[in-house]
């Protein structure tokens, strides 16, 4: 303001450097910038995820006890050992029990959850936060208190407690595999820690169908509930619902917090891949080779079950997947 | 926003981040990274040890660690479960401890992570418990220093057995009676741990076995043994044994809160139980497991080693001399002042008050009676194998048999591997 002339015309005060001015040096240049926002991001990929793959199959064709710089070259032994290992062949019918209940399950429930809060008029926000905090909760913690304080096995124990209203003795929930108790208590502190965070995926699914078309559809007779759901919300839902079984078929792969902290791992049952391969390389075993070879073959199988996965449900075709 | 944006050009951020470079020799006086906290001057030196239960052993640790004037010494005091996980791991990195505590066992020695420490102890190996001596003993040389042993036997609660007219047992059969008339609406008879792991190598001494024989062969898989395991199972099944209590057999609280009337455990906890329970509490053997059997107790203990690929092994096996040979007040009080333990060093042991009357005198018996030390060439990967035939037959269900001859394939490797 200081510039307003006698003439009383404002002239606006000259800018230091014209924006349209084009930049000199590097910072100019599109290329250098590109590295400099991405080469960190890639540095740290090919450091922390690339070199230990790398390392990993390298390490495979390895006799690598207590090292991870071996020397006696074994080729194929440690793979041999690890699918004649019944341990591990065991976790993999472990996982496929575990993926097939929870990953329906997970879906249907936060779809549902989804579809409640997303219907709700007054205190929408704070449902949908009620059911997403789980989601921050460690797995570990909640693990531990799923073991310690709610399922375990005496007589003060949250669930013994209730069990005990209706004349029933004390259960050993964790460390008894007949009956299989256990599954009681992994799958329900999954189904509490995971689906809070899928259903806000659905619900901004939900958000982004068009009104026009649940309009358009009561107009042709759509009955509201049941039919629209079937025929217009459900088919509108498939590319989230594909990414979220995706997801939660790889989180089921990489389950293993819940299970080492509740079933233990002195346990032979209820093992995932991940908590074999866990006692083989880090644990007891410091058998490095046997471990990564059960890691090439657990990362094969992942690759091929989503590849899999992907090609039924028609997971990245776009457009035509709706 | 601007005119911060302004202020901060490229030479500004080059001076910044110079400043920063030049404080972190400062800042690394201050962060917790196990080496601060010593008197000494001069090298650093760490030192690890698992989360002892008992209070005031952390401290206790601390205080002798800042005493010596050697080193400055800093402690990881590692509270989770998997100690020696977090310690297998940490010996692979270039940020391994100089100087932790484990148990003996050969694939360290022949991996080339411990150091022998035969010269610092040889002029007081007449000292030493010789089994002790025996367990950290390959190829002649002494590759570690026990810190204390630590006996594992059964505690009850007296008032109990008297009231359900039962005799401290003998036998497996009798401990296995014992646990069903102990049994009550709010009361389990007998608490082995939630997993049963702390009696499997018990249960093979106390049926005449031996994990290995003296040739390094598996000498555990006897009928005796299978059908210990089996009455086990049976023990499992029937109702009468304390499962998923809050915290393992190494904690008292089972017994103190009055889950169990027996409750299998370390002599550390006796102190705990004494002043929870009274007299109300005695102690007895792992019992005979079948005819031609003994009572057995499983001398645990933790002892100190040299990390071998350590950057200051002479200042760390000096400090551990200081430490675990020349100072016998905090060898004393390490054993004795916290939970319970066995002096290794039989001159501290003999003149241990606390271990010369009433119960502790009675756990001290029992360790001497019955005692079974750790062997060097039995590894963790053993102890593991040991663990899947207590899951697989006992809590399982399956064959002892099929479980011992899984054992015994795996086993079987781990020698080959160690000694061809």
């Amino acid at each position: 303001m200081s510039t307003t002339t006698t003439r009383g015309v404002a002239r606006p005060a000259p800018a230091k450097a014209s924006p349209a001015r084009p930049r000199r040096g590097l910072r100019g240049n599109p290329t250098f910038n590109f590295w400099l926002f991405t080469g960190p991001f890639l540095i740290g990929l090919v450091i922390f995820v690339f070199v230990p793959i790398g390392w990993s199959i390298w390490l495979s064709f390895f006799e690598a006890r207590f090292t991870v710089t071996p020397s006696h070259f074994i080729g194929f032994d440690n793979y041999k050992q690890m699918l004649t290992n019944s341990d591990f062949t065991g976790s993999l019918l472990t996982f496929t029990v575990f993926a097939a209940f929870i990953v329906p399950t997970t879906w249907a429930l936060s779809l549902g959850l989804a579809l409640l809060v997303n219907r709700l008029r007054f205190m929408r926000a704070f449902f949908r936060s009620v059911f997403f905090i789980p989601t921050a909760c460690s797995y570990v913690a909640a693990a531990l208190i799923w073991k310690m304080s709610i399922f375990n096995g005496v007589r003060f124990g949250l669930a013994n407690t209730i069990v005990g209203w209706f004349g029933v003795e004390n259960i050993a929930w964790v460390s008894n595999p007949s009956p299989p108790w256990y599954w009681l208590v992994i799958l329900t502190v999954r189904l509490w820690l995971q689906s809070g965070f899928y259903m806000i995926l659905f619900i901004a699914a939900l958000q982004n169908i068009p009104a026009e078309l649940y309009e358009a559809a009561a107009i042709d007779g759509a009955k509201p509930g049941w039919q629209t759901f079937r025929f217009i919300t459900l088919p509108q839902l498939r590319a989230t619902s594909t990414a979220v079984i995706l997801l939660l078929l790889i989180a089921a792969y990489q389950a293993f917090d819940e299970f080492f902290n509740i079933i233990g791992n002195k346990a032979t049952w209820g093992q995932t891949p991940l908590m074999v391969l866990y006692k083989t390389a880090i644990g007891s075993g410091q058998d490095y080779g046997a471990g990564s070879a059960g890691a090439v073959i657990l990362t094969v199988l992942i690759c091929m079950v989503t590849l899999l996965q992907g090609k039924i449900m028609g997971f990245g075709r776009g457009e035509e997947s709706k | 926003m601007s005119a911060m944006s302004s202020n901060w050009d490229r030479r500004s951020v080059l001076r910044a981040a110079a400043g920063l470079a030049a404080l972190g020799p400062l800042a690394a006086c201050g962060g917790n990274n196990g080496r601060g906290g010593g008197s000494g001057s001069g090298k650093s030196l760490s030192q690890y040890f698992h989360a002892y239960g008992e209070p005031g052993v952390e401290q206790a640790v601390k205080k002798y660690a800042s005493a010596y004037k050697g080193a400055n010494v800093g402690t990881q005091w590692i509270t989770s479960n998997d100690y020696e996980t977090k310690l297998f791991a940490a010996l692979l990195t270039s940020n391994a401890p100089d100087v932790f505590e484990f148990h003996p066992q050969i694939q360290m020695v022949k991996s080339g992570q411990v150091a022998d420490l035969s010269d610092i102890i040889n002029p007081v190996k007449d000292d030493f418990n010789p089994a002790d001596i025996t367990s950290h003993t390959y190829d002649g040389k002494i590759y570690g220093v026990r810190m204390i042993d630590d006996p594992q036997f059964f505690f009850y609660r007296k008032s109990m057995l008297e009231k359900a007219k039962v005799g401290v047992p003998t036998t497996l059969e009798e401990l296995i009676e014992a646990a069903a008339k102990l049994t009550t609406s709010k009361v389990k008879g007998l608490f082995l741990g939630n997993d049963l792991h702390a009696i499997e190598a018990p249960l093979i001494w106390s049926a005449g076995a031996e994990p290995l024989n003296a040739k390094n062969e598996i000498a555990y898989h006897t009928d005796a043994v299978a059908a210990g395991l089996g009455q086990l199972r049976k023990l499992f099944t029937s109702g009468h044994l304390l499962l998923d209590a809050p915290a393992d057999y190494w904690d008292p609280s089972a017994i103190t809160q009055g889950l169990c009337a027996i409750q299998f455990c370390g002599m550390w906890a006796m102190p705990a139980m004494q002043k929870a329970l009274g007299d109300d509490l005695g102690v007895f053997p792992f019992p005979k497991v079948g005819s031609n059997g003994r009572p057995s107790v499983y001398n645990g203990g933790w002892s100190m080693f040299v990390n071998a690929k350590g950057k200051n092994v002479d200042a760390a096996k000096e400090y551990v001399k200081w430490l675990w040979i020349d100072q016998k007040k905090y060898q004393e009080d390490f054993a004795t002042s916290y939970g319970f333990h066995i002096p290794p060093r039989t001159s501290i042991a003999a003149s241990a008050d606390k271990l010369k009357s009433g119960l502790p005198a009675e756990g001290a018996k029992l360790f001497t009676d019955y005692g079974h030390f750790d062997n060097i060439s039995w590894t963790q990967a053993m102890w593991s194998a040991l663990d899947a035939v207590i899951s697989d037959c006992v809590r399982k269900g399956g064959s002892p048999e099929a479980a011992l001859d899984k054992a015994d394939k795996t086993i079987n490797r781990e020698l080959k591997k160690l000694f061809g």
